[in-house]
């Protein structure tokens, strides 16, 4: 039984299909990577799994549930978390506010005010925040403001959590500090899809890759496969 | 418990001085000072509809411009069950009655409209105003063949207690949400609706019962409002300044905490009275638009903001020369 299955799941904007028909599933305790051009339906599939978008046709199953055309609100306090590409953090709010929130609304048992102001700054302590704690989050670098979305993703006690470029304009050092991240988050007991564009980290944290092209699955298996495949390399280097 | 001394200063600007306000006020009318009531119930009417503003849209940045509509709901509801001549329940009641009519009219206005965002949500708001306002007139005119109502007139005094009743509790609530978890929910959608609803944040259910909940304060002021007023008709009741000036109020105050729109409702009304009643009526809203504009340019946080401002820069030279 895997932990979450998408089916065939299909979305078009217009004219565009973003999503055609995708299959995908990821088992507990995997880390499983999302790759594919700029355009080629990668945070789509996301929104699609977070139900900010609600898929034309196909299903999706978590835990043996399926929550196709759940709120938004609803598919995190059953246990699955996001990040965003471009961060959404609560800016005037303090860094432990941005936390506390989410163990507050998104954990599914419920804890008192002191447990989820107890479990927020654990978070903080657990992504090197702890200092930051009483700042607003808007005085933040990037490269924090991205750990404040992930111990907000991990206050609402997710078994799921999707990483959306978390690398994405951060240097060398923030990439190494975030790939050693998204490995602590797996041993908590936390599977994981990712989007990323940085090849090193997709190939050396995922167990398994899938590519997309135009909306469109063309690949899946393991870093090594995926690196070797023709299709692939065709679509990221011409041919 | 371990209080220090900070803690009972801070219990004491948070609990005792409104407390002590509050007594204050409540022997206020035993002066005798009849002008002084009147103005009074003046401030105390625009303290309740700019706080009551600010619960909702001074937090998520909703910016409703329905308030005349809610007040006026509460004026209507005192015209129908609490009319000068023939059966009336007792005040208190008919005040309760006003309030959950507008409460319920928010609620669906606001599951209705809530999805909308910015000057479309602000815009639609108006628009309710002006709907409810020409239904009435067409249901008065062609269906009853009259116009306006007559509702039982209540004396300053009254008023004046209930006003303060009202203000007391609206401010209460205000104060309640602001700290609670609720209350964390709220500025979260006002900061980022998208990620607030994927933190677990039923931001629906949240936003609508917050309109209904200062929907509810708006027309408990309309009931007594109407008894102040005595005669009413849907162009009273529903006049579109009531729909601006709270939110003027509480722009000009501040809205950043509960003693911004207060502060912003008592300067602005004092102002419009002086001005309507001495020699300068005629300029009565260049003024006021001014002061607006200036507040807007040179103040975004308002006039609390500005003391606060000052107030920090007065403490920390005092500390830097310690």
């Amino acid at each position: 039984m895997h932990l979450l299955e998408g089916n065939k799941l299909t979305i078009n904007f217009g004219g565009l299909t973003a999503v055609s028909e995708v299959d995908f599933y990821v088992d507990k305790g995997d880390i499983l990577g999302l790759i594919g051009p700029n355009g080629a339906g990668k945070t789509t599939l996301f929104n699609l799994i977070s139900a900010t978008l609600t898929p034309k046709s196909g299903t999706i199953t978590f835990k043996s549930r399926n929550i196709t055309g759940v709120k938004p609100y609803q598919v995190c306090r059953l246990g699955i978390a996001r990040t965003f590409q471009t961060v959404k953090i609560f800016a005037n709010m303090t860094v432990l506010d941005n936390v506390r929130l989410a163990a507050l609304f998104g954990d599914s048992k419920k804890p008192s005010e002191a447990e989820a102001t107890k479990a927020a700054m654990d978070l903080l302590e657990f992504v090197g925040l702890v200092g930051a704690a009483g700042i607003p989050a808007r005085g933040l670098t990037l490269g924090n403001q991205k750990r404040i979305e992930v111990a907000r993703a991990l206050a609402s006690r997710p078994e799921l959590l999707l990483l959306d470029e978390l690398m994405a304009g951060l240097n060398q050092t923030e990439i190494a500090e975030a790939m050693d991240l998204v490995r602590k988050i797996r041993d908590r007991g936390v599977t994981i899809i990712m989007i990323e564009h940085v090849m090193k980290a997709i190939m050396n944290v995922c167990d398994r890759i899938i590519v997309l092209n135009y909306g469109k699955k063309i690949a899946e298996g393991t870093p090594q496969e995926i690196a070797n495949s023709k299709i692939v390399v065709e679509v990221y280097l011409g041919e | 418990m371990d209080f220090s001394k900070r803690d009972w200063k801070k219990a004491f600007i948070t609990a005792g001085i409104p407390v002590i306000i509050l007594v204050v006020l409540a022997f206020f009318p035993m002066y005798g000072w009849q002008y002084g009531i009147t103005l009074f119930n003046h401030f105390l009417l625009f303290v309740v509809l700019s706080v009551a503003w600010t619960i909702f849209s001074g937090t998520t940045g909703y910016i409703s411009l329905a308030t005349a509509a809610f007040f006026g709901i509460g004026i209507y509801a005192a015209a129908l069950v609490y009319p000068s001549v023939g059966d009336r329940y007792p005040l208190f009641v008919v005040v309760l009655i006003g309030a959950a009519a507008s409460f319920v009219l928010a609620f669906i206005v606001g599951a209705i409209t809530l999805r909308l965002k910015g000057i479309y949500f602000a815009m639609f708001t108006f628009g309710l105003v002006l709907i409810v306002r020409e239904l009435l007139y067409w249901y008065e005119i062609t269906v009853e063949g009259r116009r306006g109502r007559i509702v039982k007139f209540e004396g300053n005094d009254t008023i004046y207690y209930y006003l303060l009743a009202i203000a007391a509790v609206t401010i209460l609530v205000a104060y309640l949400i602001k700290r609670s978890k609720f209350g964390l929910a709220l500025q979260s959608i006002g900061e980022n609706e998208e990620a607030a609803a994927h933190m677990g944040v039923n931001v629906t259910m949240v936003k609508v019962f917050t309109y209904a909940v200062s929907a509810f304060f708006m027309g408990a002021v309309g009931v007594i409002m109407a008894t102040k007023w005595s005669y009413v008709d849907p162009g009273v009741a529903f006049a579109p300044m009531m729909s601006f000036s709270p939110v003027l109020m509480a722009i000009f105050g501040g809205f950043g905490s509960i003693y911004g729109p207060v502060i912003g409702a008592v300067i602005f009304s004092y102002i419009e009275e002086i001005l309507k009643t001495g020699n300068w009526s005629r300029y009565y809203m260049l003024i006021f638009g001014t002061i607006l504009v200036v507040t807007i340019l040179f103040l975004p946080s308002g006039l609390v903001g500005l003391i606060q401002n000052v107030w920090r820069r007065v403490m920390g030279r005092r500390r830097a020369s310690a």
